[in-house]
Parts: C-alpha cells; sequence; structure tokens
C-alpha cells in the first residue's frame, strides 16, 4: 500500500512570505521526514520552525514549492480531511473546556463519523496509553493538572490513529520535571505506536532527547544542518550550529551515547582463589592500583594492590563493594558520574549480574574522540 | 395617602386576581418573546459582522443608536402605523435589547482562548464545526450574562408599553396612576421587581444545565476572565 522506503512528509523547495513582512518565514526549505521517525524542528525564535510545521497540514500554505504527505500533494487534498488524517498537539494543550476528557479525545473519531461504541472503546484504550486514569474521562480539562492535560492533547492527536503526528511545542507550558517525564513517556508511547513524529522545540535538550533527526533552522527559515542527535553535536555544520549548541557539546553527548557503543575493557580482573602472585603480575602489566574480583561472571568487588603482598590466594573477604555499577544502557553521562565518585575511578558495567568490563574516563575521552575523527 | 387608600388593600387583590394572574401572564409572554426575538435578530446580526468584519462597527453603532430613543416616543410613534398591537409593544422591546445582546454574543465569542480555537482548527474540525461546536458552546455563558441584562431591562420596560394598550403589569401600574388609587400601582410594581427577580434566577439555572463546565470552576473562569 505504502512504500516504506518512501518519506512520511517531504517539504521540496518550500519558501513562504508572510504579505507583512520582508523577511521570508521559511527560505527553500527542503526536509524529508522518514518514515517511523521522530524529527525535531529546532531553533532561534523567528526561524520559522513552527510555520515549517503548520506547512505541513495545510494550516498555511507555501508560497512556493510543495508540500508531500505520504508521497501526495497537499495542495490535491482537502485541508480538513488532511489534518483530520494527521495527529496535532498544541503547546497550550488547547483542550476544550466545555468537553470532558473522553469528549475531548472522541473529537476526530466524531468528526470522522465513527459510531459511539467505537469511539467509547478507542477512548478507553487511549487512556490506558497515555497513563490516564479512567475515572478521569468524565472530567473537565480545568479539573486536570497540567501534565494531564498534557496527555490528553496527546491522546486526542492519536485518537484516530493517523500515521503522522504534529507536536507544536508540546511540552513548553508544564514544569521542568513534568517535562521531562512526558519526553520519557512520548518515547516509551513512540516505541509502542511507531508514527512519524514532527516535533518543534526551542529545547535543545528536548531534541536531543527525543528525536531520531533534528533539523537546525536559522533565522529566516534556512536549514542549517539535519542530523542525528550525536552527529549534530560531534560535526556542526557551520559556524551557527556550533554557536546554537553551545560549548557544551561533548557533554551532550555524554547524555546521547550509551555505554554499549563503547569498547569495553575487561581491566585488571581476577578470579577468587587465583594466586596473589599472578594477580600482582597482572596488575602490573595494568598499570594501575586495584584489581577487580571475579566469580564465575559475577564481579565481587576490588582489592587494592598494596594488599595482595606475600603469597596465598585472592579471596572473598576484605574487597572494597563496587559502588560505580553501571548497566550496557546506561549513557556515558551516567557511566562518569559514577566514575567521578568511586574511589577507584573506575565504573564496572554489569548486565543483570553478569561482569561485561570496566569504564574509565579515559574510555570515555578516547570514545567522544574517536567518534568525533 | 388616606385611610380609604392605602399603599395595598388586600380585598383589592382578592376581588382581582383574575386581572392580576392575567396580566402577569401577559408580562411572562411578552418579555419572553422579546428576548427570544432580541436573540434571533442579534444572532443574524452577530453572523454579519462575523462574516464581513467592517459591518461590525456599524452594527455596534445602530444598535446603540436604537437604545437611545425615548422608548414612551419610541412606543407612540408605531401607533400610527401598527396601532394599540402586540406588535407595536414589541418592536421597541426588541430594539432595545439589540445593543446588550450583539454585543454579548460578538464578546461571547472574542474570549474564546485562541490557542482551543487554534486546536481545533489543527486537528481538522471544519470553519462551521469550529464555530458551532467550540466557540458558541464557550460563548455560552457570556451570551447569558446578556441574555440576564436584557432580560431585567425588559420586565421593566415592558409595563411602558401599557401606553400602547399592551404591557401585563404596566396596564395595572398605569389604572392605579390614572385613578390615583395605589395598591394596584403597588402590586404591579411589586410583581415586575419579584419577575425580573424570578427570570434572572431561571437563568443562572439555565446556565448550570446548559454549560456545567464553567460552573463547576468559578475560580478560574474568574481568573480567565
Amino acid at each position: 500500500m505504502t512504500d516504506a522506503s518512501r518519506p512520511a512528509v517531504q517539504l521540496l523547495a518550500v519558501s513562504k512570505h508572510f504579505p507583512d513582512s520582508v523577511a521570508p518565514a521559511v527560505e527553500h526549505l527542503t526536509l524529508a521526514v522518514p518514515r517511523g521517525a521522530v524529527v525535531a524542528l529546532i531553533g532561534p525564535s523567528g526561524c520559522g520552525k513552527t510555520t515549517s510545521l503548520r506547512l505541513i497540514n495545510r494550516l498555511i500554505d507555501p508560497t512556493s514549492g510543495h508540500v508531500e504527505v505520504d508521497g501526495r500533494d497537499t495542495r490535491q487534498l482537502d485541508p480538513i480531511a488532511l489534518r483530520l488524517g494527521i495527529g496535532y498537539v498544541i503547546q497550550a494543550v488547547g483542550l476544550f473546556p466545555h468537553r470532558t476528557i473522553a469528549q475531548n479525545i472522541a473529537v476526530v473519531p466524531r468528526a470522522l463519523g465513527w459510531d459511539r461504541g467505537r469511539t467509547r472503546r478507542r477512548v478507553s484504550e487511549l487512556a490506558e496509553l497515555v497513563g490516564l486514569e479512567q475515572e478521569q474521562l468524565g472530567r473537565f480539562p480545568d479539573e486536570l493538572s497540567g501534565g494531564q492535560q498534557q496527555r490528553v492533547g496527546v491522546a486526542r492527536a492519536l485518537a484516530a490513529d493517523p500515521p503522522i503526528l504534529l507536536m507544536d511545542e508540546p511540552f513548553g507550558a508544564v514544569d521542568p520535571v513534568v517535562r521531562a517525564r512526558l519526553q520519557q513517556e512520548l518515547l516509551e508511547l513512540q516505541a509502542r505506536v511507531h508514527k512519524t513524529i514532527v516535533l518543534v522545540t526551542h529545547d535543545l535538550d528536548e531534541a536531543l532527547t527525543v528525536a531520531d533527526r533534528v533539523a537546525l533552522l536559522d533565522r529566516g527559515g534556512r536549514l542549517a544542518q539535519y542530523a542525528e542527535p550525536d552527529e549534530l553535536l560531534r560535526a556542526p555544520a557551520e559556524e551557527f550550529v556550533t554557536e546554537f549548541l553551545g560549548p557544551d557539546r561533548s557533554l551532550r553527548r555524554l547524555a546521547l551515547l550509551t555505554v554499549d557503543a563503547l569498547q569495553l575493557r575487561r581491566g585488571a580482573a581476577v578470579a577468587v582463589g587465583t594466586s596473589t602472585h599472578d594477580a600482582r603480575a597482572l596488575l602490573a602489566r595494568d598499570g594501575g592500583d586495584w584489581i577487580g574480583v571475579l566469580d564465575d561472571e559475577r564481579f565481587l568487588g576490588w582489592v587494592r594492590g598494596t594488599a595482595l603482598a606475600g603469597e596465598g590466594s585472592v579471596t572473598e573477604q576484605g574487597l572494597e563493594a563496587p559502588a560505580a555499577l553501571v548497566g550496557p544502557r546506561s549513557t556515558l553521562r551516567a557511566a562518569m558520574d559514577r566514575i567521578m565518585t568511586a574511589r577507584t575511578a573506575t565504573a564496572v558495567v554489569v548486565d543483570e549480574g553478569r561482569f561485561l568490563g570496566i569504564v574509565t574516563l579515559e574510555d570515555i575521552r578516547r570514545a567522544l574522540a574517536e567518534r568525533a575523527g | 395617602m388616606s385611610e380609604r387608600n392605602p399603599l395595598l388593600r388586600w380585598d383589592y387583590v382578592v376581588a382581582q386576581r383574575h386581572t392580576i394572574i392575567a396580566a402577569v401572564i401577559e408580562h411572562v409572554q411578552l418579555t419572553l418573546l422579546t428576548v427570544v426575538l432580541g436573540l434571533a435578530v442579534a444572532g443574524v446580526l452577530a453572523a454579519v459582522a462575523l462574516r464581513w468584519g467592517r459591518a461590525r462597527p456599524t452594527i455596534g453603532a445602530a444598535t446603540a443608536a436604537l437604545y437611545t430613543i425615548p422608548s414612551v416616543a419610541f412606543f407612540g410613534l408605531l401607533v400610527p402605523s401598527t396601532g394599540l398591537t402586540r406588535t407595536t409593544a414589541l418592536i421597541p422591546l426588541v430594539a432595545y435589547t439589540l445593543v446588550v445582546l450583539v454585543n454579548a454574543i460578538l464578546d461571547g465569542l472574542d474570549q474564546v482562548p485562541p490557542a482551543v480555537d487554534e486546536a481545533a482548527e489543527a486537528i481538522g474540525l471544519s470553519p462551521l464545526r469550529r464555530l458551532l461546536g467550540v466557540r458558541l458552546p464557550l460563548a455560552v455563558p457570556v451570551i447569558v450574562s446578556g441574555l440576564r441584562v436584557a432580560t431585567v431591562t425588559t420586565v421593566g420596560l415592558v409595563t411602558l408599553a401599557a401606553i400602547v394598550g399592551q404591557g401585563g403589569l404596566g396596564r395595572l401600574i398605569l389604572d392605579g396612576l390614572r385613578r390615583a388609587f395605589w395598591t394596584p400601582l403597588t402590586i404591579g410594581a411589586l410583581l415586575s421587581i419579584l419577575l425580573a427577580l424570578v427570570l434572572d434566577a431561571a437563568f443562572v439555572l439555565l446556565e448550570r444545565r446548559i454549560a456545567p463546565w464553567s460552573v463547576r470552576r468559578p475560580a478560574s473562569r474568574a481568573g480567565a476572565a
């Protein structure tokens, strides 16, 4: 039916000039949004990111160029039908205050002429999906917190199961704690529903966290760079991008990259029962102060090299507990945090109790540098 | 004020109870008819103002101008063409409600939060659906406020329609004035006040029924307004 390789949304040389402004809002923008991807549009105010979003479902028509949704030129489509087929979430949420939560979620299905039973089942399914209590469905929007209203906004956008979701600063109106949680929820939701999502934000961290690809727009609607978050941070295409990303690009990358992206070293580690002689020799080769002690695949703890004097074998007694444990999906930022606070200056990577290797600051530094090259 | 002509003589009230009840009924009918017709005309004018924005100031000025016509003169001026009929009473009464009702409808639509209308447009509601399903229901509290003002004003103005042979309780008042006999005047005035209060309360109940969302959280609405 639909060609999976064809972009879900495509802007082709699109320009938009508003009559009351000299500078174009969007200039010659070409952008393909792959099916199933989350694309963030970001940039300073006046960069045309919201205009670009609104061009997709014809809230605005382009001055020149054209917009394709699912391979079809949107100008051939009825705007109302087009919009009903695309989910939309706005910053101010814009729930209908005179309708209950259930009625708010049901707006698009009703406009599409779904029968009562189907609509009711769908509403209750969506409440579940976005984490609303069934008993909240009969309430009015004013009776819900900002975060809950935002969830209703997302449920309303997903109601008719549109393949594409447009989000205009969806988490802009909630406090940072709730925002972080909603971003996480969006990622979990996306893992289940696999929509094509175009999201406008002014929050760089949000774009980097949520998006598969980031489109960074400069003032006047010029696309400065369109890349995956790590690539954007690693290789800014131009001066403007570098400036926009700020002086802490590497630190931001730490929050994106995960431990399993590193080539993990086993480090100086021995099994319980190894002779102290062999352990000393290993430590000497490694050059460190601490040696890890393993029981089969299980990491028991650390022993200091100076405690390995004399003859005998490495035992379970007197080990320094491994304070800095991380998993393979932990971010390098989290790993670094552990390393900083551990006496051994080393994080131990463990997957479901199984020892995978160790990470030091040097490993992290090298990983960032390697990927930059 | 003599012993035989106090403010209120109960024996008169009892003897004239059928006349009084008929006057109340006529008063209610005239009032409700006025408000319903007023709302209908105001709705048309508001629709015109919405469709052609440039007509809005003209409509505002015209309805305000109608309101400035002295009521007694307005009733009197119509007598040669429409006679001592209900129509003669209704035309000025309806005309007077327009300034309040047209503005209530337009203000009510204007105060709909832009985000709500934007969201409605963005998710794909047609302009008609947005007006009827979103903006108009959200304008209800403001429109009802306008209806309350129009109704209370009309209850008072209806009494003046007595001079064209209509006017419900106004006829009792006029009768009392002509004969310098206070009881019908007092009864007419008291019932007119009471009627205004009752109808006003009825609108409050009506609003609670048709716009429960606006009543549940009065604090947040007051903040928005």
